[in-house]
């Protein structure tokens, strides 16, 4: 009896030291593990292309009078669409080139901005994508993370502009604090519920986050009103104290929370590898069964790591206010919640990996807006693009049968994510 | 088969553990504390609550107004919900415990109304037949998901294929100018949804909740792509021919259920003669008990000669075919034109009332009648001129959501293969 418990002992360490020396990222070549979301990235434009050409009159118009004009007339659209997607997001190389030439730092800067801008896109993205990145490791499924964004910035608005005479570097990091705070109270809601009662992370986020849309309408046009708003939903503007701030004049939005967010990244990419701790938590995602017979306690892991995925949900608000924004409505986000899930798992849940991705898709955001002008598509071309892109990454068979790519040795990493009924 | 069916009968033997069965008692009894001390203390004994019977432009079947003292209206809601609380903490209800929360949850709702009411008048024939109607996109999410689930695959697309289908809908009824064609539409476009979701979650045994999510995003964008590139331009596409009224002759006479039940227009029928079809199709028949095997041990199923992928593909359509009859309803059968996110997350709490109701047909149209009925009393108590702001009345739905799901989730009723790709070996 008791040899058959030791046994099973040094079954489970095994398993999780297999597991560790699994996600060593070291062991496995850099663009054998990139190919696969590179391809998907690559398959959603060309898809986002077609769509372009599929969805425009004109190139019907075109394909009435002859087959050869008619795919002329596509790909030119396609062209200036991807054009004015590459020029609103990277620059116009011509100019950059111009300017860097010129030497005039008015000029360079002005003809960089699109690309600065992008980076300022990314920001929300890269805490987001984090969050539920941290949420998958743990075998968590944070859909919340809009609603915990809400209401991490609806707090840092709050100290943002109620409190005065703060200097800035107390002011801009309570406020910034109380951002996290505010997102982690509101991911730790459904952690409690699914480690206590097993009620289902997906449907209770989601629940949160419909929650937190009401509760800052009614904020927004009650407490936390701006007076002289005459009724519209809108929040005070926040003291000069409490902004993140921004390194060249206006209207180059380029701001400190970039670097923020990437110290952030680094932040977790060292807990979750390089701690105990760590090392806990992904136990708990990728082999719950394990984690609990090796003593770990999944209640306590579940409600921790719902409130850091929702503290970094709310720095990804906390920062859009008081870097960008300066003050609160409800038009905050263009729906990083939602966009970030994609970003996670592009990002194959890899804090790099996510900052990566938050990058590209923060630019694809941003050169999205430029699109839309030039040749009026609408930008939420960029979710279906981004829709596309997470169905390759989450089925690597269709894109390894559109490339004949051979199929891994090793077999990949699955991410945990439990029914309804919950594992306990 | 008779493998199957033993492993089927011996899940549905579940009892209720004590630390729940206290708890639902606390719930109970806080309830019944919560109508005495915040309305009843609260109300003068000679105020009247006044309750209108017949929705407002019905002339059939019509019924008196109510008149209730609302003093003793709100003291005996709050003893019935005492006495079944303290029921459930000593002896315990067993297998009608969800029937007694259920119970004491109308109470507080009911009680809530007559002191909202008091000294007003309330329609709540009106209220009730508008609980109606919005309970069916939520009755119908759940069906849908029961559907997916029973055969293991875990659907939470629906709030997607409900959307895809409810622009479809607008925009083939505008163009045919025929709400049936516009119908079919929005369940086509549902089916190829649940087509996306069966091939990524059965073929390339995706992450099921991962391949919903998909779905969920894709209708997102796709849906505000069509209507900001072509809908707003051309208020011709967004315009569909609706399903109008339809009193039932002679049903539509009895007074206050008539107008409430059999006054509706066409979706209210659909929703019950799907619950009835799904009702006896899943427990009364060969084809049911074959979807209920996939879902619950489809090897078992499998070495009896079942078809487990064949099955559970026919399962993941059939719920796109209720998803986009409930996302229709959004635009042919209530609001008349497609904005963009107006499903607003009623394919959700369709999920939320599926495990409400046990994933049975019966308990998930009770459940979701409950979340029609949160919906409708936020719409309805705003003309009162509550004091109570409308975001507060718009949260209940979602509230009431999350408090079912830690009162009733994890007594192991749910399938037990679900989420779980199938391997022939």
């Amino acid at each position: 009896m008791t040899e058959k418990k030791k046994d099973l002992g040094q079954e489970i360490l095994n398993e999780i030291n297999q597991d560790q020396s699994e996600t060593e990222p070291a062991k496995k070549p850099f663009l054998g593990k990139a190919a696969i979301p590179l391809l998907a990235i690559l398959t959603g434009l060309i898809i986002g292309a077609l769509l372009i050409a599929l969805t425009s009159q004109s190139v019907y118009a075109a394909f009435g009078e002859s087959i050869g004009k008619g795919f002329s007339q596509a790909f030119s659209e396609i062209g200036t669409a991807y054009k004015a997607l590459f020029t609103g997001a990277i620059g116009d190389p011509v100019r950059m080139f111009n300017a860097v030439g010129s030497g005039d730092s008015k000029e360079i800067r002005q003809a960089f901005n699109p690309f600065l801008e992008s980076l300022v896109q990314s920001t929300p993205y890269i805490f987001a994508g984090l969050a539920v990145a941290l949420g998958f490791r743990s075998g968590l499924f944070n859909i919340g993370v809009e609603g915990q964004l809400f209401i991490g910035a609806a707090c840092a608005t709050f100290v943002g502009y109620s409190i005065t005479g703060l200097p800035a570097w107390i002011h801009m990091p309570l406020a910034f604090l109380a951002g996290a705070l505010g997102g982690a109270f509101w991911g730790f809601i459904p952690g409690f519920l699914k480690a206590k009662t097993g009620g289902h992370e997906v449907i209770n986020t989601i629940m949160m986050n419909w929650i937190a849309f009401r509760l800052t309408e009614w904020l927004l046009s009650g407490p936390m009103t701006r007076p002289e708003s005459g009724g519209m939903p809108i929040s005070p503007i926040i003291e000069k104290s409490a902004e993140i701030p921004q390194f060249f004049p206006s209207p180059i939005r380029f701001h400190l929370g970039f670097f923020i967010a990437l110290a952030v990244a680094y932040v977790i990419w060292w807990v979750l590898f390089k701690t105990t701790w760590g090392l806990n938590l992904r136990t708990v995602g990728t082999n719950p069964r394990a984690a609990r017979y090796a003593g770990l306690s999944t209640t306590k892991s579940i409600m921790l790591a719902m409130s850091l995925s929702g503290a970094l949900a709310g720095m990804a608000g906390a920062v859009q206010i008081l870097a960008v924004n300066r003050s609160m409505a409800l038009g905050l986000s263009s729906g990083y919640g939602f966009d970030s899930i994609a970003l996670a798992l592009i990002g194959n849940t890899h804090p790099v990996g996510v900052v990566l991705a938050s990058i590209l898709f923060g630019t694809l955001r941003n050169g999205a807006t430029r699109m839309m002008v030039v040749s009026s598509i609408p930008i939420d071309i960029v979710d279906v693009i981004q829709a596309i892109i997470l169905m390759f990454v989450a089925a690597p068979a269709i894109i390894r049968s559109i490339y004949r790519l051979r199929k891994p040795k090793q077999e990949e990493e699955q991410i945990f994510l439990s029914g309804w009924g919950g594992q306990s | 088969m008779t493998t199957v069916s033993r492993v089927i009968e011996h899940k549905r033997i579940v009892g209720i553990s004590t630390p729940r069965k206290i708890i639902m008692g606390v719930v109970e009894i806080l309830i019944g504390m919560l109508i005495y001390l915040a309305f009843a203390a609260k109300t003068s004994g000679e105020t009247l609550t006044k309750f209108v019977m017949t929705p407002g432009g019905i002339d059939q079947g019509l019924m008196a107004d109510w008149i209730l003292p609302s003093k003793l209206t709100l003291t005996i809601l709050a003893v019935i919900s005492l006495a079944i609380g303290l029921y459930q903490v000593i002896r315990g209800f067993g297998k009608w415990t969800n029937l007694m929360i259920g119970i004491c949850t109308l109470s507080l709702i009911f009680g809530f109304l007559v002191w909202q009411a008091a000294d007003k008048s309330l329609n709540l024939a009106g209220m009730l037949s508008s609980a109606v109607l919005l309970a069916v996109p939520i009755t119908l999410g759940a069906f849908s998901g029961i559907l997916a689930e029973r055969s293991g695959i875990i659907n939470i697309s629906i709030e997607g294929m409900m959307l895809m289908a409810s622009m479809a809908a607008a925009v083939v009824g505008s163009v045919t100018k025929n709400a049936w064609l516009g119908l079919l539409g929005g369940i086509l476009s549902s089916i190829f949804l649940a087509l996306i979701l069966g091939v990524l979650s059965i073929k390339y045994k995706v992450n099921q909740t991962i391949s919903g999510t998909v779905i969920n995003i894709f209708s997102t964008g796709m849906t505000a792509f069509i209507s900001q590139k072509f809908l707003q331009h051309n208020a011709a596409l967004n315009n569909p021919a609706m399903f109008s009224r339809l009193p039932l002759p002679g049903l539509a006479d009895i007074p206050l259920i008539g107008p409430i039940l059999f006054n509706q227009n066409l979706f209210v029928y659909l929703m019950f003669l799907i619950l009835i079809i799904l009702q006896v199709a899943l427990f009364q028949t060969r084809w049911g008990l074959r979807l209920r095997s996939v879902g619950e041990h489809p090897k078992a199923a499998d070495t009896l000669g079942i078809d487990v992928i064949k099955t559970r593909y026919m399962g993941v359509i059939l719920s796109g075919l209720v998803a986009g009859i409930a996302g229709a309803f959004f635009t042919l059968g209530s609001v008349g034109r497609f904005e963009e996110g107006m499903t607003a997350g009623k394919g959700f709490i369709g999920l939320a009332a599926m495990i409400f109701g046990n994933w049975m047909p019966l308990g998930a149209m009770g459940a979701g009648a409950l979340f029609g009925f949160a919906d409708a009393i936020g719409s309805k108590l705003s003309l009162l001129g509550s004091t109570i702001p409308p975001q507060f009345m718009a949260m209940a739905p979602y509230l009431i959501t999350m408090i079912v799901l830690a009162g009733f989730i994890g007594k192991g009723q749910a399938p037990a293969a679900e989420g779980e790709p199938y391997e022939k070996e």
